[in-house]
């Protein structure tokens, strides 16, 4: 069972503004039945220009109708300037949080309010932009990057939470996956500076750290290592006595070996058995 | 508040004799069943006697029982020994329509080199036995098929297509987790070589099951370890669960009939009852063959998380195939083998019965759950209220 706070709790079970408004001044529909929830939003001002009316109606989750009852709620009064500042993630504090799982209902409002300003303002909604990058769900490369951007995303899982994107057939995780990494990649202001290491000094490096830190403990239980290669990032070694004939011996190599070089030497390195 | 437990495919009350039964071996008979002193002996026993109960149950040689820890655990055993002991073969037959259990090894194993044939289903979720036949090659280690359906209830013709494979020579292991209990099953009549039965869907506590192996079967043990279970699965006997399910089972061949007859009344009243009062409404899966306390609804245009919760206001407990339930993002996986439409299986209700379900709790639902559709209907950008039907296609 999922856990909603009470409050998304009392306006599930007693939601606000459901229905239609007649010749509304702004409205949309986002989602799709096949998608599992849908949302229907439509306001009309005032002659101060701000919200007087919101309704929506609803085709989900209680969490879909959660979401949808506090938007309208809280667009209320609202000027349109003010509307258009509304994130997903003020919609979920609105309702004390909601479960990560279910972070794209808050996006859907958030998406709903977004085309009915659009509608009112007569322009091409911003969301249809851009390249489908899942298919199951039809969610294109802007509405994830804007995601990723809003909510600080760094996971596919964590997409998915917030825009579905990726939970049908999985076939795009590795399209979301570059996706993260370039908007995360725009994201930070500097890029940090990794150091570099020569081929050479690296090789000497490892030499000296199997000599000093690996080995002796190796030889305690009458085994030995021997560096064969290093071909870039990849450490080739050979295993001596008893390493040779135990079983347990590459797990010793991941375990002990590779952190150890990790640790000492560079973060990127992998250590493989050759035979000798 | 009061509970209207409709939910009995998900897991069963502990029957009170069953409890009774288990107490004394959390208590003070708690010998360990393979010690050589009378304390522990009178624990063997017991086990010995629960061991004749679950035979008697579905119609084996008590030595053919292997306990286990549930029903995931006979599964896996099962299909991992038919692997294991004829490692020459690289294909496994299951359903698009299994348990977890079964589908998600099978996927597993199949990224680990195997070849997987998973059977569709028709709109009823019925198998195709034809297409069954064309599957089995020389090449099939093991066939697993389920025996009843946890989400529709559908039942397969199961004894069937084992007596096809043994014509192959090819193993056939049934998950019955959701039969067994429900409907009668005899395997001194027929040919199926392993079968899965989970104690704490007939009443038992869970974290017991079965793994029935027919006398003969080559079988490799999924835990290695001591001499318990004649050596086909190691670990300390959990005593008082096992003792549990052996009355559990003495129970259900008792109730068998209550089950076929009372149970099942109940369970089309409801539908019967649902169907008529809710537009839009209609069962998933094939009735003629089907489980006597299972009905899986649709109710068109409504998302299942929202009726379960609103059922739950009034203390009723049922279950959903859609997407927002199952915690992934796409509706039962069952429910899509059989290809219903997203505007039905996302409003999928899957209400389970017992023995212990009364006609009184049935109205109950009756009367709360067609004003729920109502609200949540209101409520759909999809239903147009006036002509009641759909504003989509």
């Amino acid at each position: 069972m999922w856990e909603y706070t009470d409050k998304v709790r009392e306006h599930f079970l007693n939601p606000r503004n459901v229905g239609d408004i007649e010749d509304p001044d702004g409205v949309a529909e986002v989602g799709s039945i096949a998608c599992g929830d849908a949302l229907k939003l439509s306001f009309k001002l005032d002659e101060n220009q701000r919200i007087k009316e919101a309704k929506f109606k609803t085709f989900g989750c209680a969490s879909a109708i959660a979401t949808a009852s506090a938007l309208t709620e809280m667009i209320k009064g609202m000027t349109i300037e003010e509307a258009e500042k509304v994130t997903n993630q003020h919609i979920a504090e609105y309702l004390g949080g909601l479960p990560q799982e279910k972070m794209h209902c808050s996006v859907m409002g958030r998406e709903a309010l977004e085309k009915a300003i659009d509608h009112y303002r007569g322009q091409p909604s911003k969301a249809e932009e851009g390249e489908v990058i899942c298919h199951c769900f039809g969610i294109t490369d802007k509405e994830i990057e804007r995601a990723v951007q809003e909510n600080n995303l760094a996971s596919v899982e964590e997409v998915t939470n917030y825009t579905k994107a990726g939970g049908g057939c999985e076939s795009c995780h590795e399209a979301i996956q570059e996706l993260i990494q370039r908007v995360r990649g725009q994201m930070e202001t500097r890029p940090p500076v990794k150091p570099t290491l020569s081929n050479i000094k690296k090789i000497k490096l490892i030499e000296e750290t199997i000599d000093r830190e690996i080995r002796p403990s190796l030889k305690l239980d009458g085994g030995d290592i021997e560096l064969v290669d290093v071909i870039g990032n990849r450490v080739l070694v050979a295993t001596r006595g008893m390493c040779a004939s135990c079983q347990a011996a590459d797990r010793t190599l991941k375990f002990f070996v590779e952190t150890k070089l990790r640790e000492l030497v560079w973060p990127d390195l992998v250590v493989e058995e050759v035979a000798s | 508040m009061r509970t209207v437990y409709l939910d009995n495919n998900a897991t069963t009350q502990v029957a009170p004799v069953v409890i009774e039964a288990m107490l004394p071996y959390l208590h003070e008979l708690f010998g360990n069943p393979s010690s050589m002193h009378s304390f522990g002996g009178q624990v063997a026993a017991k086990i010995r006697e629960a061991r004749e109960q679950a035979a008697a149950l579905i119609g084996c040689h008590p030595d053919e029982i292997i306990f286990t820890s549930c029903g995931t655990e006979s599964d896996n055993a099962a299909i991992r020994s038919a692997l294991t002991v004829q490692p020459e073969k690289r294909h496994i037959v299951t359903s698009r329509v299994e348990h977890p259990a079964v589908r998600a090894l099978c996927a597993d194993l199949a990224q680990r080199g195997y070849r997987v044939t998973e059977l569709p289903v028709d709109a009823l979720g019925r198998l195709d036995m034809d297409h069954y036949k064309e599957s089995l090659t020389p090449d099939t280690a093991i066939v697993s098929l389920m025996w009843a359906n946890n989400e529709t209830g559908m039942i397969f013709p199961v004894e069937r297509a084992a007596a096809m494979a043994r014509e192959r020579g090819i193993l056939f292991h049934t998950d019955a987790v959701q039969a067994v209990g429900k409907i009668p099953i005899d395997l001194s009549r027929n040919a199926i070589d392993m079968l899965a039965i989970s104690g704490h869907k007939l009443h038992a506590p869970k974290g017991i099951g079965i793994l029935y192996v027919r006398k003969g079967t080559k079988f490799w043990p999924f835990l290695i370890g001591g001499h318990q279970e004649k050596g086909r699965r190691g670990g300390t006997e959990n005593t008082p669960s096992i003792i549990g399910l052996g009355k559990a089972c003495e129970l259900a061949a008792r109730n068998m009939d209550d089950e076929n007859t009372r149970v099942k009344l109940l369970r089309d009243r409801l539908e019967s009852e649902l169907l008529r009062i809710v537009p839009n409404s209609r069962v998933n899966g094939d009735t003629q063959d089907r489980l006597p306390n299972t009905s899986n609804i649709s109710f068109e245009f409504v998302e299942g998380e929202s009726i379960l919760l609103m059922l739950n206001e009034y203390g009723i407990c049922a279950s959903s195939g859609s997407a927002c339930t199952s915690g992934s993002l796409q509706p039962s996986h069952v429910l899509r083998a059989m290809g219903v439409p997203f505007t039905m299986a996302h409003g999928s209700i899957r209400f389970s019965l017992s023995i212990y379900n009364t006609e009184e709790e049935i109205d109950f639902v009756i009367e709360k759950l067609p004003p729920i559709i109502e609200t949540l209907r209101k409520m759909s950008p999809y239903w147009s209220i006036g002509n009641q039907a759909c504003t989509v296609q």
